[in-house]
């Protein structure tokens, strides 16, 4: 009994730990964008790697979303002989939901590691060091452009995904099921309104600030050698998965 | 000058420095000396603000550099250079972008002016042309040393740290790293305080010497000075009596 409450104790002072330590890393990099030097080029390339290089994976894992969502709605429809539902519950199922929570992971495993394995190495080869010695702050040059890029690029990635998965539930849905376009299309007009596209906007900026925050802080905070790394690496993505679906819930609870 | 009084700091309880107390003189070269852990990289990286003591004082030309705000600390540190150990070179830029990196960041140079201060501090450490697009990974262990002396003085820093500024090269190398500090040296008159264990060859470029054992400076001298002391930890390090340390 007394072992169980240890741990329960050393887990709650944990979890206040690093809640106050990402809070305080995450004021401290964000508030140094409002100072001088401004790096809007640092910016621009965060974004190029953080959003540009996920193009792919957003476009493959947006459009067998959208394909799938379509073969399984088509026939759950077809039993209520409601198919002309279809594009509805492919859009609203995209935009709520699957849009933004996917491209949160997949930008998470692709980019979330990469960031946290970049900063750690970075860190275990003292180069946050060298910056730090020419008086360069580290967080304004490396992990504020980060957190930035992560703002910025997730919300329009989930655009990306929102709308190509839209098609690949229209190419099934339309072009191989049979469904009309006409009403594929008029359903989701009539269907999703401002507040569905404005939860799902929310959802993307609160994920894109969460992967990068989660990223850089365990990059930043990194233990020692490849180990350090490697474990670091590991808890980006397990954490960004947890906190993104826990963001989730309380997002949509919020929006409903 | 830097003044180093009562310098105390531990990691995870275990004392490192445990009350270091030492005068750099100004436009000298200082070496520090003692065994592997003796805090040597520690007490540099204080030096620098890269680490805040547990107790104790760092006075730079007057400047208290462990009671400075993070705004006035970050901007005293234009005034350094450090060489690290292990080059610490940003992996995803070039020799020549590496070089260029405190002068892009830091000066109101123009982009021909840095390119062409770079490629100069590149032929005085003995760099050729040729290596300046490569990334640090495709150079030898001398060649990263050497374009990180060149990245470290590219900015005519007042202090330059050198951590270890040969470990892992050998003869050969080692006299032409110890000739570039001496020469730039000469050339720049900056403090200069030097991490070795390189024992006699690193007498060739100190004007003081150091000796740091069991967290505290226990001897300080010039080289023919240090090599009088009486002190038998001091005795037995020079002449490399390693069982000592374990008794």
């Amino acid at each position: 009994m007394r072992e169980i409450l240890r741990s329960l104790g050393e887990f709650s002072l944990n979890l206040v730990r690093e809640t106050g330590g990402l809070t305080l890393f995450l004021l401290r990099s964000l508030g140094l964008a409002l100072v001088p030097p401004y790096r809007f080029r640092r910016v621009l390339e965060e974004i190029h790697f953080i959003g540009a290089k996920s193009l792919l994976i957003i476009f493959l894992t947006a459009s067998f979303t959208g394909m799938v969502l379509a073969l399984q709605g088509y026939y759950t429809l077809r039993k209520f002989g409601s198919e002309s539902a279809l594009g509805s519950a492919v859009a609203l199922s995209l935009i709520r939901e699957l849009g933004p929570v996917l491209t949160a992971l997949m930008v998470s495993g692709r980019a979330g590691s990469a960031i946290t394995a970049e900063i750690g190495i970075m860190r275990i080869t003292e180069q946050l060091d060298a910056m730090d010695t020419m008086a360069v702050n580290p967080l304004q040059y490396v992990v504020m452009p980060k957190l930035l890029a992560g703002l910025i690029s997730v919300p329009l990635l989930t655009a990306i995904f929102d709308v190509v998965g839209i098609l690949g539930g229209y190419l099934v849905g339309v072009r191989l099921l049979g469904v009309s376009s006409g009403a594929y299309f008029s359903g989701m007009v009539q269907s999703v309104v401002s507040l569905d596209v404005n939860g799902g906007l929310v959802k993307s900026l609160v994920f894109g600030l969460t992967i990068t925050l989660v990223a850089c802080y365990h990059g930043y905070y990194t233990g020692r050698g490849a180990e350090g790394v490697s474990q670091a690496t590991t808890r980006t993505v397990v954490l960004s998965a947890i906190l993104v679906l826990a963001w989730d819930y309380v997002i949509t609870s919020f929006f409903m | 000058m830097i003044q180093i009084s009562d310098l105390a700091r531990s990691f995870n309880g275990q004392p490192v420095l445990t009350g270091v107390n030492l005068t750099i003189p100004q436009g000298k070269i200082t070496v520090i000396i003692g065994k592997s852990g003796a805090g040597k990289t520690v007490l540099l990286k204080h030096i620098v603000g890269l680490l805040k003591p547990d107790r104790g004082r760092i006075l730079i030309n007057g400047f208290d550099l462990t009671r400075a705000r993070p705004r006035e600390l970050q901007e005293f540190k234009r005034q350094f250079g450090f060489l690290f150990q292990g080059g610490a070179l940003f992996d995803s830029l070039t020799v020549l972008e590496n070089v260029a990196f405190p002068l892009r960041e830091k000066s109101r140079l123009s982009e021909g002016e840095i390119l062409a201060r770079c490629r100069q501090r590149l032929a005085e450490v003995n760099l050729p042309p040729e290596v300046e697009n490569k990334y640090p990974d495709e150079l030898s262990g001398g060649m990263k040393k050497r374009v990180a002396l060149a990245r470290a003085l590219i900015q005519e820093p007042r202090i330059i740290l050198f951590d270890e500024p040969v470990s892992g090269l050998d003869p050969p190398m080692t006299n032409t790293v110890f000739h570039l500090i001496a020469k730039t040296h000469q050339e720049n008159q900056y403090t200069g305080v030097v991490v070795s264990h390189d024992i006699p060859a690193i007498f060739q470029i100190a004007d003081y010497v150091a000796m740091l054992h069991k967290g505290r400076i226990v001897a300080f001298g010039t080289p023919a000075e240090i090599q009088q002391v009486d002190d038998p930890v001091v005795q037995h390090f020079l002449r490399g009596e390693i069982d000592f340390w374990e008794k």
